[in-house]
């Protein structure tokens, strides 16, 4: 169950960006874009925790979930320390997955040729 | 003078307007299906990784980031097979939008621009879609996570 929930919310999500690529001029970079802001917006209104809790994979793995998990780290840290978490909370848990993109990104891009 | 100047106008404004009309549409339908199939079928590999790690006994909301990281590790090998190309022809948003097509981004322009050097080449410019992406991420989310603390504050 958990996976046609994850299918079905992560398809919607991207269906979404494809209308934007398709009736815009923008590129996928602006809708990655697009995307990890509306996740920090519906983050603040507190909607995209529920999504995750509901939907799993489905609003965790697609970009949005970047915006997400930033304004949680930040909110995390304003509420231990103050207006320095503003800043200090930022990477508390998105910083795994840049660390992880940024290595695994040049140890691939050395390692391997482009095919055309 | 003027006034053939003005014909000439809207003779190329009609012109422009027929052209239009008759510029091949992109097919949105069949892409936004196929969108919503290929960004779907990634995000159950994403889930079955979620439930893998939640099975070995993590908390099912801490299971998320161990999950992301697998799939930027997919994603960035299957770019650097050549395989993700494909996936993004076919899937369109669908693999632009999950974390595997950040991913995408990184490996495909740091391969492409290895060429101009490992430091001013391929590592200054895998950030050339990716940048953006944490740009924006990191202001939008100090910014609605201040108002957040300043309006509502934190519960």
């Amino acid at each position: 169950m958990s996976y046609l929930i994850a299918f079905v919310v992560g398809g919607l999500i991207c269906a979404i960006g494809q209308v934007i690529l398709d009736r815009t001029k923008l590129t996928p970079g602006h809708v990655m874009v697009i995307m990890v802001v509306s996740g920090a917006i519906l983050a603040g209104f507190g909607l995209y925790q529920p999504l995750v809790k509901f939907a799993g994979a489905g609003a965790a793995i697609p970009v949005s979930n970047f915006g997400y998990v930033i304004v949680e780290g930040v909110l995390r840290e304003l509420k231990m320390q103050g207006a320095f978490g503003a800043l200090t909370g930022v990477f508390e848990l998105a910083g795994s997955v840049i660390a992880a993109s940024i290595f695994f990104g040049f140890i691939f891009a050395a390692f391997f040729r482009p095919k055309s | 003078m003027s006034q053939s100047q003005a014909q000439k106008k809207q003779e190329q404004d009609a012109y422009k307007k027929l052209a239009q009309k008759h510029q091949p549409k992109p097919p949105l339908l069949k892409n936004v299906i196929m969108a919503f199939l290929v960004g779907g079928a990634i995000s159950a590999v994403g889930q079955a990784f979620i439930n893998y790690f939640a099975a070995r006994g993590m908390p099912p909301d801490k299971a998320g980031a161990p999950a992301a990281i697998v799939m930027v590790f997919l994603g960035a090998l299957l770019t650097g097979l050549g395989v993700y190309d494909s996936i993004a022809k076919v899937g369109g948003a669908g693999a632009a939008v999950p974390i595997t097509g950040y991913a995408n981004s990184i490996v495909a322009t740091a391969m492409e621009f290895k060429r101009e050097g490992w430091i001013m080449g391929m590592s200054a410019r895998m950030f050339q879609i990716a940048g953006p992406v944490i740009v924006y991420a990191v202001v939008s989310g100090v910014v609605v996570g201040l108002i957040r603390w300043f309006l509502a504050g934190v519960q």
